[in-house]
């Protein structure tokens, strides 16, 4: 066999799954946290601040990069959703639904930073931009997915179910976008645009890719160890799981 | 054996959802008393002045409708699951989609035509303008299938859950927003004097597009709620 599909089908396989998720996650951890911290003291300290916003515009260091992850992972879910569905893959379910809370947190900072930056400088907490409007949708579908899948007993059939809601929901997503800018532009209020057309200078700019690329490695991690512990849940009667449990008691 | 052809299932299909509506036609009018009283409730809320009344009759008369709509999703499929018919269904020879389509259109014209008949009274309560109420209906009735229909899709996901009301309330809410969004936006052309031409038709092709796909969706989310 091609070593490459052969590779493939032993990635799906939980045991494997489990070491070699095992043997990533402190090198993910690592890089994530020490990308966050360049990234992070880039923005706060070494960017210059706005000639307008002043230091205020820091928080995007964070909204933005949340923002991009809370689609990525609507994105990624759907997808392994899909692949559970299509083929039946065990770990695709697992990962699907251990990417859902995660989602949904990065949704909420999107949401939160937002609103605390939007108090100074539009002088409200909330506005119903369409943007604004589609994150929030977006998060209700995410607290759909969660909901659904914890809602239902069997774990194989929550985690089929809900995986059915993502890739409903990713149909919907784009409908659902469309929808809303249609409707705040026939109900003109305010404008308020986040950035327009300027360009971000460079010296901004560097900071915001670095903290996207801390954003992926933190989500590797968290979704590694989230689906590390699912996985021994799943498979608490198979003997590879007893195995680690009891070399676990060992080490302990 | 011979298990006659779909056509005829899907006529005993008819039949059997008709009378079993029929036989207890009190409990069909809920959804319509449940609009009413959800409408009466917002001159209480807001004050009897015509003018703020007028202004969000439409939308109001909207949110009632979807609410009710909701409320009424849950009985789409439980009786069926509880003495066993659901699994009968699943398991026979004709094509499922086409037989849920069937459940669907008897819970559309059982739950969602009355309410569409009550929608001028609703209106009316509220000083809907004159000039609206064409549009309101236009825009309700291409609205209220595509609400049925998606979420008979959550329904079937939902489906043998003890509990699900308030979780098939955040599956399907969500998902309905677009919809809203236009048949209000109609609503609110036609109370400026804009033309209304344009949401209508994207609500048009909204519901072909999800008259194909919904049963569909359905047959697959019955098929996994059920495995």
């Amino acid at each position: 066999m091609n070593p490459l599909v052969l590779w493939f089908h032993k990635l799906g396989s939980p045991p494997y799954f489990y070491r070699l998720a095992g043997r990533l996650l402190p090198w993910l951890w690592g890089l994530g946290l020490i990308s966050l911290a360049v990234g992070l003291y880039g923005g706060l300290v070494l960017a210059p601040s706005d000639y307008q916003q002043s230091d205020a515009f820091r928080i995007i260091y964070v909204h933005v990069p949340s923002a991009w992850m809370s689609l990525f992972i609507y994105g990624f879910m759907a997808l392994n959703g899909f692949i559970a569905l299509i083929w039946r893959i065990k770990l695709s379910e697992t990962l699907a639904m251990a990417a859902a809370p995660i989602g949904a947190a990065f949704t909420f900072i999107c949401l939160a930073t937002g609103s605390l930056w939007g108090k100074p400088m539009w002088g409200t907490w909330w506005t119903w931009d369409a943007r604004l409007t589609s994150e929030l949708v977006l998060l209700f579908l995410y607290f759909g997915v969660m909901g659904l899948y914890q809602a239902i007993e069997d774990r194989r059939q929550a985690s089929r179910a809900a995986a059915f809601l993502a890739l409903v929901g990713i149909v919907n997503l784009p409908i659902v976008h469309f929808s809303v800018n249609w409707w705040n532009t026939l109900h003109q209020g305010s404008t308020v645009r986040l950035f327009g057309p300027s360009l971000i200078d460079s010296r901004m700019l560097w900071p915001l890719l670095i903290m996207a690329i801390a954003t992926k490695f933190l989500f590797a991690a968290s979704l590694l160890s989230r689906a590390r512990v699912d996985l021994l849940e799943l498979e608490a009667g198979k003997d590879w799981a007893r195995q680690v449990a009891l070399a676990d008691g060992d080490a302990a | 054996m011979s298990y006659g052809t779909s056509f005829s299932a899907c006529r005993a299909l008819f039949v059997r959802d008709f009378s079993l509506v029929w036989r207890r036609r009190g409990d069909a009018l809920n959804p319509v008393l449940f609009a009413v009283m959800v409408v009466v409730l917002f001159p209480f809320a807001l004050g009897p002045e015509p003018n703020a009344l007028a202004r969000i009759s439409a939308g109001t008369v909207l949110v009632a409708l979807l609410l009710a709509g909701l409320l009424s999703l849950d009985a789409l499929f439980r009786s069926d699951f509880e003495d066993g018919s659901l699994e009968q269904l699943v398991l026979s020879p004709h094509p499922l989609p086409l037989l849920l389509a069937c459940k669907i259109a008897v819970h559309w014209l059982t739950t969602a035509l009355p309410l569409l008949l009550v929608a001028p009274l609703l209106g009316e309560l509220l000083y809907l303008p004159r000039s609206e109420l064409p549009v309101l209906l236009a825009a309700l009735a291409l609205s209220t299938p595509l609400l049925s229909l998606i979420g008979a899709v959550c329904v079937a996901l939902t489906v043998g859950m003890r509990r699900s009301g308030m979780l098939l309330a955040l599956l399907v809410l969500p998902l309905y927003v677009p919809v809203l969004i236009f048949a209000a936006g109609a609503c609110n052309a036609a109370g400026q004097g804009l033309p209304v031409l344009a949401p209508l038709l994207w609500l048009g092709a909204g519901l072909a597009l999800t008259l194909v796909l919904a049963p569909l969706a359905c047959a697959a989310a019955l098929r996994i709620s059920l495995s």
